[in-house]
């Protein structure tokens, strides 16, 4: 067995290390490949297949972002049943969720030429509104893509408090707590971590959401500071998010060493403090 | 773990159904009295976590015995098992056969599938509803719920009763009386043979509760063969025979057990598959009910070629009668030396452990099934790695069907014909509906002669739903695992006569899909609803065969596993055949 495998990605021969995946090829190849529930500091959860691609040999396309690569392997990333899977699944995803806030995933649509309006209005996955009951984040089912990023967040990849689930199946497949009880009831320790992760703004917190609603959210004008945490020793890195003055965010980098993107619910939402007296609050 | 749990407190009824499963707490870890020394020494831990496995016996209890899941109830199971509250909620969700809302001790699962609904069903939905309510509602004794197909197409209409405290019950040829008050009926079997019978041999002719009855018809001749040449010779014969799996995918048997005997693992483990579910099947089950130690046997043998000391037997949880059977045989064999620390006194350590599903159709699904023994939700595993190396508990696994192993049995000990078998389940318009038995080769229009068909039908369904309709000709093409033949799928043939409403059918067929789907990729959880709702549009004139072609081709290519890949197989069959939609 050797230490590298050769790998070809649309013709050209790519070179990687043992263990790494088609999606780390075509990285490493420089070719582009959408993907969705797949994050770095997650296990793949391989449940959006928008990273489908074509292995000869394969009867199905297959996952990017978890099928190990093989030696001798030939990828096609861009083949027609690529393209219509992906375009497909984006489709379905563009009739059945609010995708307002998930800009990356509006720009794949259009790129692959998706049409969600051919399935009609109504139908498709039962949905509910955004669930506003505690003051730190907001839950909007409604644009939820069910990509399991917030559940493993919460669970074995990064905060072990699984808080919570995927209940129901099928169609009717959510993300919930035990017997839907509102989050302050439930396990959840509020550290953010799953809003963190959340591709399509489903998760956000209540000071986004708030100034969204209000009209007032202008990522165009925010600064973005990065400092380290100073309530504890640990050394989480923080990107605090600045707009006319005042702090409206605080996220962790994805790539720094010590939280892969984590914080706790002090360092990612004790700033309120920052403003007081200055702004009345 | 640090584990919040529910305010709820469960009642002593439901501790003493958990109870039942796992035994009683020891200490004030697990949710016991707390003791002094409690406070000073922590238990449960990984060994707590290692009992996993138990959560869906655990919820099985309670809806057996409480008839729902309470949010008491789950904190409890908590404690037990170190589960967090959001997991045990999950899984309890995923699962048709349990409920997390407070529900009258009965519980009437009435078919409504595609067989059941030409057969009857329908009117007694009316009647139902008439009496006890609409849909899920409660007359403070009863709620009802119409489900995909239980199995018993052979006596169609259907419904499985599930009654708190009392036990889990089929009723056949369902009407409201028998509903009420039917006891399970002793049936006889009902199937026929084309050639010499070899898996439907003891049909009848044996008590299937007697181990001696099974011996004195070539019983365990199979095992004490295998026993004395050795596991590297069973394989080799399974190998060459030919064998291929019975519950659809048709991998050869012999090469799955050479995987899994050829791996280095310490541990390897043997499963099973008795999670019949596809639509228009039930041979699995009359091989159960008729024929149980052949099932034992045959997983007895399994483990002895591929290495394996433990066995799994995961049957459907709609199929009570089967599970008594295999049960009363496991116990049996048991005591008879057959199975335990020491099978025969050959030297070989074999066990089996039985599970029972709780209503997914997923769960026939191999890495599925091993979630749910695993004690987690039904979703499908992305392959590979293979089951052969990474399987039930991370160990490598051979899984088999039940039919499988009824034939790897035949094959082992040498009865002639043993190969070259196959069961068919022949339902619907037909005057005999039931297990054919018939030697590879074999027509489907040979198969509804046998089962009595009068009329020819308008339409076959053959394989289950995720087979496919067949064309007029193809009723004549010899059945096999080679092109012509289509696909055997799980054996289904399902005759519609002339008068059924094929519409009604084939949409029957799509909710069936959007309602098994698991959910978990976006292709099939999205796909199956899209599937049906431009099924029923094309049926109410609209043209949408060229959108039906696209989500199809998105299912089949891009879904983790196979019921996704063939949820389109027979609605674009249906279409392709003119059955649907007028004459689009």
């Amino acid at each position: 067995m050797t230490d590298r495998h050769t790998v070809q990605i649309d013709g050209v021969a790519v070179v990687v290390e043992a263990g790494a995946t088609i999606l780390d090829a075509c990285r490493a190849g420089g070719v582009d490949v959408p993907t969705l529930c797949y994050l770095e500091t997650l296990t793949p959860a391989n449940a959006c297949r928008l990273c489908s691609v074509e292995v000869e040999g394969s009867r199905t396309l297959v996952p990017a972002c978890s099928r190990i690569a093989e030696d001798g392997m030939v990828v096609h990333t861009g083949s027609d049943r690529v393209r219509h899977a992906r375009r497909m699944i984006l489709e379905f995803l563009g009739a059945a969720v609010d995708l307002t806030t998930a800009p990356e995933l509006l720009e794949a649509m259009a790129a692959y030429g998706a049409d969600p309006s051919r399935y009609g209005a109504g139908g498709g996955s039962p949905r509910s509104s955004a669930v506003v009951d505690n003051d730190l984040y907001v839950r909007d089912l409604d644009k939820c893509v069910l990509c399991y990023r917030c559940v493993e967040a919460c669970g074995d990849d990064a905060q072990h408090t699984y808080a919570i689930t995927i209940a129901d199946r099928g169609a009717g497949a959510r993300v919930a707590t035990e017997f839907d009880v509102a989050l302050p009831d439930s396990a959840c320790v509020f550290c953010g971590n799953c809003v963190a992760v959340c591709p399509t703004g489903a998760l956000m917190v209540r000071t986004e959401f708030d100034m969204r609603a209000a009209g007032t959210w202008h990522e165009d004008v925010q600064t973005v500071t990065r400092t380290v945490c100073g309530y504890c020793g640990v050394g989480c890195n923080l990107d605090v998010h600045v707009q006319d003055g005042a702090i409206v965010k605080v996220t962790s980098p994805f790539d720094h060493d010590v939280t892969s993107g984590n914080l706790c619910i002090k360092g990612r939402f004790g700033w309120t403090h920052v403003r007081a007296g200055v702004d009345g609050s | 773990m640090d584990i919040r749990l529910p305010a709820a407190v469960a009642t002593d009824d439901e501790r003493r159904a958990v109870d039942r499963i796992l035994g009683p707490p020891t200490t004030g870890w697990e949710g016991g009295e707390r003791r002094r020394v409690d406070g000073h020494v922590a238990t449960g831990g990984h060994a707590a976590r290692a009992r996993r496995h138990l959560l869906l016996p655990v919820l099985h209890a309670l809806q057996d015995d409480i008839g729902w899941i309470s949010d008491g109830a789950v904190g409890y199971v908590c404690e037990r098992l170190v589960v967090p509250a959001a997991e045990v909620y999950g899984v309890a969700t995923f699962y048709g056969l349990l409920s997390v809302a407070e529900a009258p001790p009965v519980a009437i699962h009435l078919c409504d599938d595609i067989v059941c609904r030409t057969a009857g069903a329908k009117e007694l939905f009316t009647a139902l509803a008439d009496t006890v309510g609409p849909e899920g509602s409660s007359d403070g004794s009863r709620t009802w719920h119409r489900s995909n197909c239980l199995g018993q197409c052979d006596a169609a209409p259907a419904a499985f009763v599930q009654a708190a405290g009392e036990g889990r019950r089929t009723v056949i040829r369902a009407d409201l009386d028998r509903l009420a008050a039917a006891p399970t009926d002793d049936r006889e079997p009902a199937y026929a043979v084309i050639g010499d019978p070899v898996l439907t041999a003891r049909f009848g002719a044996a008590d299937p509760g007697d181990l001696d009855a099974y011996r004195a018809s070539g019983g365990y001749v199979a095992l004490r063969r295998a026993l004395e040449i050795g596991p590297d010779a069973v394989v080799a014969i399974v190998e060459a025979s030919g064998l291929r799996g019975r519950g659809g995918a048709a991998f050869p048997t012999g090469r799955k057990w050479r995987a899994v005997a050829d791996t280095e693992a310490a541990e390897r483990l043997v499963v099973c598959n008795a999670d019949e579910s596809e639509p228009g099947t039930f041979k699995d089950r009359m091989l159960m009910e008729r024929d149980p130690f052949a099932v034992v046997e045959g997983l007895t043998i399994a483990g002895h070629a591929t290495g394996a000391t433990k066995g799994f037997i995961y049957v459907r949880g709609e199929y009570p009668d089967a599970e008594n059977r295999l049960v009363a045989a496991i116990e049996e064999a048991e005591a008879a030396g057959l199975l335990g620390d020491d099978v025969l006194g050959s030297g070989f350590p074999f066990h089996i452990e039985l599970r029972r599903g709780a209503g997914a159709y997923i769960c026939g699904e191999e890495t599925a099934l091993f979630e749910s023994i695993e004690g987690f939700r039904g979703e499908p595993r992305a392959k590979p790695p293979y089951p052969t190396t990474d399987g039930l508990f991370g160990r490598p696994t051979a899984v088999n069907n039940v039919e499988t192993l009824a034939a790897a049995v035949a094959i082992v000990a040498e009865v002639p014909g043993a190969a070259n078998t196959k069961l068919f389940c022949v339902s619907g318009h037909v005057e005999a509906p039931g297990v054919v038995e018939a030697p590879f080769g074999v027509t489907v229009r040979e198969l509804l002669t046998v089962a009595g068909s009068a009329r020819p039908p308008q339409a076959v369904l053959f394989g289950g739903a995720a087979g496919r309709f067949l064309a007029p000709a193809e009723l004549d093409v010899p059945l096999g695992y080679e092109p012509p033949s289509p696909p055997l799928g799980s054996g289904a043939v399902v005759a519609f006569g002339p008068g059924v409403d094929m519409d009604d059918v084939v949409q029957r067929i799509a909710e069936f899909f959007r309602d098994e789907s698991c959910g978990q990729c976006v292709p099939c959880r999205e796909g199956t609803v899209r599937q049906d709702e431009a099924l029923r549009r094309l049926v109410a004139g609209s043209d949408e065969r060229g959108l039906i072609d696209e989500i199809a081709r998105v299912m089949r290519d891009a879904s983790i596993c196979g019921l996704g890949q063939t949820a389109a197989e027979a609605v674009t069959s249906a279409i392709a055949l003119g059955l649907v939609g007028g004459a689009r």
